[in-house]
């Protein structure tokens, strides 16, 4: 049964029926719909809802109910997920599962609270320190809020790592329709790594610490990480692709910028352009496999962006191998327009439009 | 009457059993442990089990079994 | 009088000679054993800093949390396993400097968590820096002419933060420079347990502990300036207990 509600709402109703039993968080727009919701929504469902008295205690109190092997979530936007970075460096070095959601805002240091895709790095590559690397879902929908939370929760669990949701200020605030996901009852005592969970324990009990230098000889660290990041990249990519097979320039999004894509490709081909889109769903890994396809046949890859310096475009530009040409088109403060997306794609065609 | 063992392996030199001892039946031994401390020694005979280096003692040196 | 390593303990540690932590912990398990409390019953929450070597030598379930948030992640685990024993152990860095904002307001939402500071005016690990319960006058690696009101502010009284917090249902300052102080610590640490699993309320054991390492001196004497000095800025005992204020 659909329902009409807002994606923010909608995030947080499916973390609800995702099981999740720990939320965390601190209000900033515009992500605060998620706290305001889970703080009667979560209770009632037998949960625990938590407003911190800061980022850096939602992350940690994260920690704790991702050690006790719960499913848990903490969301926040722009200067507070960077805040989390520290506390998202920790869950990937003790290999926890969790979700971390990124209503995205706009600009650097406080910047303003509208939809902007400046977060793209911070999620990506690992924006807490050390290196490491964590899936990252790209709603572009309210129904995707929905269903990549759901997934979120399974991939974090599936892999042992926290998983971000990068949605952004337009999909969280717009309302509209979506399917909500079945509720989950995940057991408590399902994890025999959880701590306090049933099992049996190492004589020392379980210990849940910086693996890289505890539970490994370094030598067997590497190995074991390396494995679980060329797993992730070769199992977890997910794209949509809008008339890719005969483009002659396809376009690359994601989130709100890839909704005017789908537009932008709709107008073209009625112009007679040869335009598709790739929209990665997950922006790590980032979907190599659909640029394999197409390297070498296309004329070019559009990388649409809202943000005045473009972040995406240098994973595009790996992902095209030198096989094709990368365009970039940050659009700054504004949300594309499919003309622009036209007038661009027109560029590329006749030559005029600077290489990347 | 319970009766004192050493883990001399764990002593760090620290004293504070010695000092603890109401019995003066500690003192450091000449000889140094694997980890190069002088390690805690007892004349048992001085020892009334009284229990007080336990309490002190931060590295786990002392503790009492029954005989009998 | 117990008298014997509790089974919880895994028969070293790899602190510092004189350092009080070995004692801290070896109470700790000893209260877990007295108490009946299993291995599986109980969760650390770690600090950074010298007290996460806890982790060579306790044997229970634990966290390594982030520098300063181990109240937080405490609360995390606690909510999720309310059926669990759940304390912290920290330094006086971790809970009162970086992580004063997680101490305290673990106990301002009234979390059933036990909080133990081990309280021994230094940053120990990183090479006894000042931190914020350094005395006036004392000498660290960052106050080389010693403290000043003046230029580092007045040391930080945890207690003074908590006291007043009416969901704070016990809280306790102990000492491990002497025998007669160890067995209150015991006794204080033991309430503390017993507070939280009672459900009344965040509890919190602050201990001061020697660094003699840092503090440059042989063990004794710097179990001795416990007693000269250093209780004097931080008086010992139960400073409130009878549960949270409803």
């Amino acid at each position: 049964m659909k329902q009409l509600m807002k994606g923010n709402n909608a995030l947080a109703e499916a973390a609800v029926r995702a099981g999740c039993r720990l939320f965390a968080g601190y209000p900033i727009t515009p992500q605060s719909e998620i706290l305001e919701y889970l703080s009667w929504r979560l209770p009632q469902a037998g949960g625990e809802f938590v407003q911190t008295e800061s980022e850096l205690a939602g992350i940690n109190m994260i920690i704790g109910g991702a050690a006790a092997g719960q499913r848990v979530m903490t969301s926040s936007s722009g200067p507070g997920f960077s805040l989390k970075q520290e506390g998202i460096s920790y869950l990937a070095s003790i290999e926890l599962p969790a979700v971390i959601v990124d209503v995205a805002r706009f600009g650097i240091g406080l910047g303003d609270v509208t939809v902007g895709q400046g977060d793209y790095f911070q999620t990506t590559k690992g924006g807490g320190h050390g290196g490491y690397f964590i899936p990252v879902y790209a709603p572009s929908s309210i129904q995707e809020n929905a269903d990549f939370v759901v997934k979120a929760f399974e991939t974090a669990e599936k892999y042992r790592t926290p998983v971000i949701v990068l949605s952004d200020a337009s999909i969280g605030q717009m309302c509209g329709s979506v399917e909500l996901p079945e509720q989950q009852y995940p057991k408590r005592d399902r994890f025999d790594w959880a701590l306090g969970a049933d099992g049996d324990r190492p004589p020392m009990g379980r210990k849940m610490t910086d693996r890289m230098y505890t539970d490994f000889a370094y030598e067997e660290y590497v190995p074991h990480i390396c494995s679980r990041y060329n797993e992730m990249k070769e199992n977890e990519q997910l794209w949509e692709e809008v008339q890719a097979e005969d483009a002659e320039v396809l376009l690359v999004s994601y989130g709100i910028s890839s909704r005017i894509c789908k537009e932008a490709v709709k107008i073209g081909r009625s112009l007679g352009l040869k335009l598709g889109l790739i929209r990665p769903m997950t922006v790590w890994p980032f979907p190599v496999k659909a640029f394999r396809k197409y390297n070498g046949k296309v004329k070019g890859y559009l990388a649409v962006e809202m943000i005045p310096i473009p972040q995406m475009i240098e994973d595009v530009y790996l992902a095209a191998h030198g096989a094709a040409p990368v365009y970039a088109m940050p659009t700054g403060r504004e949300i594309a327009s499919s003309e622009d997306i036209i007038e661009n794609v027109k560029a590329i065609l006749n030559g005029t439009k600077e290489v990347y | 009457m319970s009766t004192i063992l050493l883990q001399p392996q764990n002593c760090k030199s620290c004293g504070y059993c010695i000092r603890a001892c109401r019995q003066n039946a500690l003192f450091f031994s000449e000889e140094t442990n694997t980890n190069g401390y002088h390690m805690v020694d007892i004349e048992k005979e001085k020892c009334i089990g009284c229990g007080m280096c336990y309490t002190v003692c931060p590295d786990y040196v002392f503790s009492f079994g029954e005989v009998g | 009088m117990t008298k014997n390593i509790p089974a919880l303990i895994s028969g070293s540690n790899s602190f510092c000679p004189g350092c009080g932590h070995g004692i801290i912990i070896r109470l700790i398990a000893e209260v877990l054993d007295e108490m009946g409390i299993k291995q599986q019953d109980a969760i650390c929450a770690l600090a950074v800093g010298c007290a996460c070597l806890l982790n060579n030598t306790l044997k229970v379930d634990r966290l390594g949390c982030p520098h300063g948030r181990a109240g937080a992640g405490a609360s995390g685990i606690k909510r999720c396993r309310p059926d669990k024993l759940v304390f912290t152990y920290q330094g006086d860095g971790d809970a009162i400097s970086i992580g004063f904002s997680e101490t305290v307001y673990a106990a301002q939402r009234n979390e059933k968590i036990t909080a133990i500071i081990v309280n021994n005016g230094v940053f120990g690990m990183t090479g006894g820096q000042a931190s914020p319960t350094t005395l006036i006058g004392q000498k660290t690696a960052t106050t080389v002419n010693g403290r000043t009101a003046e230029f580092n502010g007045m040391p930080v009284d945890i207690m003074d933060h908590l006291r007043p917090v009416p969901s704070a249902a016990y809280l306790a300052r102990g000492s491990v420079h002497d025998a007669k102080s160890i067995l209150k610590t015991k006794q204080y640490i033991r309430r503390a347990f017993e507070t939280q699993i009672s459900g009344s309320g965040y509890s919190c054991v602050e201990i001061l502990s020697p660094c003699p390492t840092n503090w440059h001196m042989d063990p004794v004497t710097a179990a001795d300036r416990i007693a000269s000095e250093v209780i004097a800025a931080y008086p010992l005992g139960e400073i409130k207990t009878g549960g949270a204020a409803s």
